[in-house]
């Protein structure tokens, strides 16, 4: 909502200037957005009338005119078109500052000179030239009547500033003159003096039938027959400014009419075009496949829940909204049909959007326009169309759907001081609903009964009326409370590792943490594949790049990496944590993730390092060091695995407790290649099995030695460390209090297709020394599960 | 001159010529062992007559004495010759780099999240967390937003399938809180959110903290209080604020909470300001006092209870506390920018 700031002051005396009137608006909940001069800054300039035009001698298209300012005569060489004898226009006396059109225009002085050989003194403008319009193609005409002599900036009110609203959606009512003009007064506690209701009398007799079949949505609609208007007529200045100062252009009487009405009391009107409006009205909702073609040339194929304006052959109009092409006002017309009428805000809110619309009057129906004001709308409209355009009226006909009750609300007094916490006198409670249209129903010592006007319809229970009258007090005003130090204990859960800690780890890890899109493109997610269910697509992405919801956190990291190896940035431990999704049996699954990715050397290249690359086992080896915040490591598997995405022969299932976690691995070299990356490893665990801990319930250490013994093993390629692992600490018995894998070789002594496996073991016992007997027997019924279980030969 | 006392000369000698401690415990040996020189004269002490013994055998005690002396002392000296050049050896160049590993770091989309919820936590607020993935009635219906509300169409909402969206807030969180628990309620909702709108200042994707204390006489003052204790806590200095009425469905009555610009320090001074454009206030969060509807809903008594909620911008709040001039640097991810927040 764009509206002139002298027009405000017309109707609510503002004792304030303008930068106040924008803070109070502000503060009251009608944030201001921007406030704009309507003109330049100039002065010197008046109203003057051409009494003399003679052709230039030396110009064809220049023309020498004899001006008159009131005080004296002026020749004046001027080149507009619209020059002509009686025309009165703004002069610039000789002398005058102007202000040069364009970015950081200065001052410019208008003086004497002479051009192509005759002397000109002052200068005619044109409204552009005074900084009244982006562009003129010719001098700003004046109206007849305009005082010669006068200054132009007084005649036109032209200190004045534009003001935009940016208005929450709720405060419909502020979407013209009269609910702001209201609000204003309220928030001030000014009277408001609103321009006299009229009736123009109806000189016709011509009715045209209206009816209202969809009475809900519809509570009233009014029309009325204008015949013999005059679209040739000009708009008067005064509106034409109105309407420019409230950011609409002007096109003919009729849509500058119905504009000026919407911005001065926020009732929108339509103009059909009443010789081709056939036998009737009817308001409805849209039949199954009907089309309309609107005014913009936009053909549509309406929904069953728009509300349509249609005549005997069908729609019209999409109500509320626009108006059809086949019944629209032409050069051509002289008879009108002029619509005014009340249409639900659920009817209306959403249909522009869904068919790409967004019109001033859509914008105020979804917000809610007085169910109460079409009478006096439509009887300010015809004063002004006859007055302008000329033609005749007949009469008002009406229609009526269901008119909404009115709504009353209570408000106990106690609430005020509860809720907002500020004590309020009862006069000034009782002052602001006046002064915004809550009339006082019922009144007791407690509370006060008010009935809601029809203009507000963001208004339904008493936390409404609080905030009025908070708004109106000033919610600054409202005291600053610490009131709420009750002593809450907060948790200390130790069953679970905080986020922070896992965080922590990692960074001294030297991972560094990314946040990407949970959105991604869906080839790269196919690459990945989706561990739990079917991808999750996004019905209306912004783009196919971000068009699935991603199944794992992989592929944003890889693509991190790639954005950062692009700049040359290629030694890197990322991690991030967040959800991966995916299609259930049931619903979504929603499983919160952390995933990490090495790349590049182990450690930046340093004079006491070669620079070796990670391989696995560091990424598995960072995975166990996070595992051990919980104390988890021992109940931890890896299981060689596939998954897509990850080279099948380096790549792990994690398994918690059996169950399986998350993955390690290295990325599939194909996609490395595809990719131009460094050798990359990356693991992903679901969060709550690293989050998940015991509290701790200690043991004392045993005072009694250990007794260790290192076995040298070899075994076929194909055993697993961990099953070794598994026997030995099976048939080691419960003593076992440590086990190594301190060395695997290759080649030497080892056939191929072996390896040798050396393993530290200690036992401990926690009330005795144990004896070199009882380890010889451990040790040899270890080697027997080893020989049986693995084949396994004992290595010297 | 006797045999001895020449004996005594040269050992003498022999020890101060000794070069380094093994060759001079070497000498001992030779000299004072239980085989040495000086112990063979002692043996042989019975050789002499008896007259002489006595008087021999103190000038061998003599020589041994002085002997041990004389070894002490040259032990002595080449340990501090040899622990002398030893460290002349070991020197290094202490400038070199340190054997580390390089250090990484957090988001400052989690930098912030992190204070934002520790200075909450330290008021008893408890942090929840929720799906995603959410169905409209969270998102929407249950904070009072019905199908057709003006500020669906602010939303920009992502839809999975009809029915169900990316939530465009962290508030759905509160709801099913408010569902599943019993009042009184502190807690905060930190998150990520979504909405289909991709500009300068927009992302589709953003984090946000949303926030709900429901007790029994809670009070607008009481909002306001919190806030402002909570941005000054945040910013670490007595920021200025300024509460006006806005608009949330879901809270009744609604606030916008200006703060005074961090660039240019407010509208003072807010001439020619790039952060604020020049107005001196800054939004920085939205506040109100939650709808009764919003409560019923979600099973709430509403004549025992009341409460306020509120909303903030993560990347709004880092942008400003960080001196980020592009939203869209936080999800670029380049390790060149994030590195600045280790």
């Amino acid at each position: 909502m764009i509206f002139s700031e002298s027009w405000l002051r017309e109707w609510v005396d503002v004792p304030v200037g303008g930068a106040e009137l924008v803070e109070s608006l502000t503060m009251a909940g009608l944030e201001v957005g921007g406030r704009t001069p309507v003109a330049g800054e100039f002065s010197g300039v008046v109203v003057a009338e051409v009494v003399a035009v003679e052709a230039h001698p030396a110009a064809e298209s220049l023309y020498v005119c004899q001006v008159d300012d009131g005080v004296s005569s002026h020749q004046v060489v001027c080149g507009a078109p619209n020059t002509r004898v009686g025309l009165k226009a703004p002069y610039a006396r000789v002398g005058a500052g102007l202000v040069q059109a364009g970015e950081g225009g200065g001052d410019r002085k208008v003086g004497a000179v002479g051009i192509r050989g005759v002397e000109s003194g002052g200068m005619l403008c044109s409204a552009e030239e005074l900084g009244m319009a982006e562009s003129s193609d010719g001098l700003l005409e004046l109206p007849a009547d305009a005082p010669v002599g006068t200054d132009i900036r007084d005649y036109l009110k032209l200190d004045d500033n534009s003001i935009e609203l940016d208005l929450t959606p709720n405060r419909g009512d502020c979407l013209g003159m009269l609910g702001l003009a209201r609000d204003v007064g309220a928030m001030m506690r000014l009277d408001v003096a609103m321009p006299p209701d009229s009736e123009p009398a109806a000189t016709l007799e011509d009715e045209f039938p209206v009816r209202v079949s969809a009475g809900k949505e519809c509570p009233r609609y009014l029309g009325r027959i204008v015949r013999g208007i005059d679209l040739d007529a000009e708009t008067p200045l005064w509106m034409r400014e109105k309407l420019r100062r409230g950011g609409l252009r002007c096109i003919d009487p009729v849509v500058d009419v119905t504009n000026f009405v919407l911005l001065e009391l926020g009732q929108p009107l339509h103009a059909f075009d009443f010789g081709k409006l056939q036998k009737h009205i009817d308001v409805r909702l849209a039949r199954p496949g009907e089309k309309l073609t609107l005014l913009d040339g936009k053909e549509l194929e309406l929904q069953p829940d728009t509300l349509v304006i249609s005549d005997g052959a069908g729609a019209v109009a999409m109500a509320g909204i626009m108006g059809g092409m086949n019944t629209a006002v032409s050069e051509r017309t002289s008879d009108v049909f002029l619509e005014c009428a009340a249409f639900a805000p659920f009817a209306v809110a959403g249909r522009g959007r869904a068919v790409g619309l967004q019109t001033d009057a859509q914008q105020r129906y979804e917000r809610g326009v007085d169910y109460l004001l079409q009478h006096r709308a439509m009887a300010r409209a015809t004063e002004l169309l006859l007055e302008i355009a000329g033609g005749e009226a007949g009469p008002v006909t009406e229609a009526l759907g269901e008119i909404p009750e009115a709504r009353q609300v209570r408000l106990k007094f106690a609430s005020i001081a509860r809720v907002l916490g500020v004590e309020m006198p009862r006069g000034d409670v009782l002052d602001i609903f006046a002064r915004l249209g809550f009339a006082a129903l019922e009144e007791s010592a407690e509370a006060v009964t008010v009935e809601v006007p029809s203009y507000r319809y963001d208004v339904a229970i008493e936390a409404d009326l609080l905030e009025e009258l908070a708004r109106i007090h000033g919610y600054d005003k409202l005291p600053l409370a610490t009131g709420l130090n009750r002593q809450n204990m907060g948790r200390a859960p130790e069953n679970k590792i905080g986020l922070e800690r896992i965080h922590g780890h990692l960074v001294a890890l030297g991972y560094q943490e990314v946040v990407t899109y949970s959105f991604i493109e869906p080839d790269l997610a196919g690459r990945f594949g989706a561990e739990a269910g079917e991808t999750v697509e996004l019905r209306n992405p912004i783009s196919r790049d971000m068009s699935v919801m991603r199944g794992s956190l992989m592929p944003g990291l890889v693509q991190t990496l790639r954005y950062n190896v692009n700049r040359r940035q290629g030694h890197l431990r990322l991690f991030e944590t967040g959800l991966a999704f995916g299609r259930a049996a049931e619903g979504f699954r929603q499983q919160a993730m952390l995933a990490g990715l090495i790349a590049g050397g182990r450690e930046p290249k340093n004079w006491n390092n070669s620079g070796e690359t990670a391989d696995f086992f560091d990424a598995k080896g960072d995975l166990e060091s996070l595992f051990g915040l919980g104390g988890r490591i021992s109940r931890l598997r890896f299981a060689a695995a596939a998954r897509l995405g990850l080279h099948p022969g380096q790549c792990a299932e994690i398994l918690l407790d059996g169950k399986r976690a998350g993955y390690v691995g290295a990325l599939h070299p194909a996609l490395q290649r595809e990719f131009e990356l460094p050798a990359v490893f990356l693991f992903e665990v679901e969060l709550d099995a690293l989050c998940r801990r015991e509290v701790p319930a200690a043991e004392e250490p045993s005072r009694f030695p250990e007794v260790s013994r290192d076995l040298a093993l070899v075994v076929g390629e194909e055993v697993e460390a961990s099953d070794i692992e598994r026997t030995v600490r099976d048939a080691a018995g419960p003593l076992l209090a440590s086990l190594r894998v301190l060395d695997v070789y290759r080649g030497g002594a080892v056939p191929a297709g072996s390896k040798s496996i050396a393993l530290g073991l200690t036992w401990q016992h926690p009330s005795r020394t144990l004896g070199d007997a009882e380890i010889d027997h451990v040790i040899s019924s270890t080697i027997k599960a080893l020989q049986t279980g693995f084949n396994a030969s004992l290595r010297n | 001159m006797t045999d001895l006392d020449e004996l005594a000369a040269t050992s003498l000698a022999a020890v101060e010529e000794s070069a380094d401690e093994k060759s001079l415990e070497a000498l001992r040996v030779r000299l004072l062992g239980r085989k040495g020189v000086l112990t063979g004269h002692l043996k042989n002490l019975g050789a002499l007559p008896v007259e002489q013994r006595p008087a021999a055998g103190q000038q061998i005690n003599l020589i041994k004495n002085r002997l041990r002396e004389a070894i002490e002392l040259r032990r002595l000296a080449l340990e501090r010759d040899s622990l002398d050049s030893r460290l002349q050896a070991e020197k290094i160049d202490v400038s070199l780099p340190g054997r580390r590993r390089a250090s990484g770091g957090l988001h400052p989309v989690t930098i912030t999240l992190d204070r934002v919820t520790r200075i909450f936590r330290t008021a008893g607020y408890h942090i929840a967390e929720g799906p995603e993935i959410e169905d409209e009635y969270h998102n929407f219906e249950a904070l009072n937003i019905p199908e057709n509300h003006p500020a669906r169409a602010m939303h920009d909402t992502f839809y999975v399938e009809p029915g169900t969206v990316l939530r465009t807030h962290t508030s759905p969180v509160q709801v099913h809180v408010m569902e599943q628990g019993e009042p009184p309620f502190r807690m905060i909702c930190p998150g990520r959110a979504y909405r289909c709108d991709s500009d300068i200042t927009h992302t589709p994707m953003f984090h946000q903290v949303e926030g709900l204390l429901v007790d029994r006489e809670v009070s607008m003052a009481d909002m306001k209080g919190t806030i402002v204790s909570f941005l000054r806590a945040f910013f670490e200095e007595a920021v200025d604020l300024r509460f006006r009425p806005s608009y949330f469905p879901f809270t009744e009555p609604s606030a916008e909470v200006d703060m005074s610009c961090v660039g240019c320090g407010g509208p003072a001074k807010a001439k020619a300001c790039r952060i604020c454009k020049s107005t001196g206030w800054l939004e920085v969060m939205g506040c109100g006092m939650v709808h009764p509807r919003v409560l019923e809903m979600s099973g709430v008594d509403t004549v025992a209870y009341n409460g306020f909620a509120f909303g903030l911008g993560v990347e709004r709040l880092a942008m400003l506390r960080y001196q980020v001039g592009d939203l869209r640097m936080f999800f670029e991810n380049d390790v060149r920018f994030l590195g600045q927040f280790n």
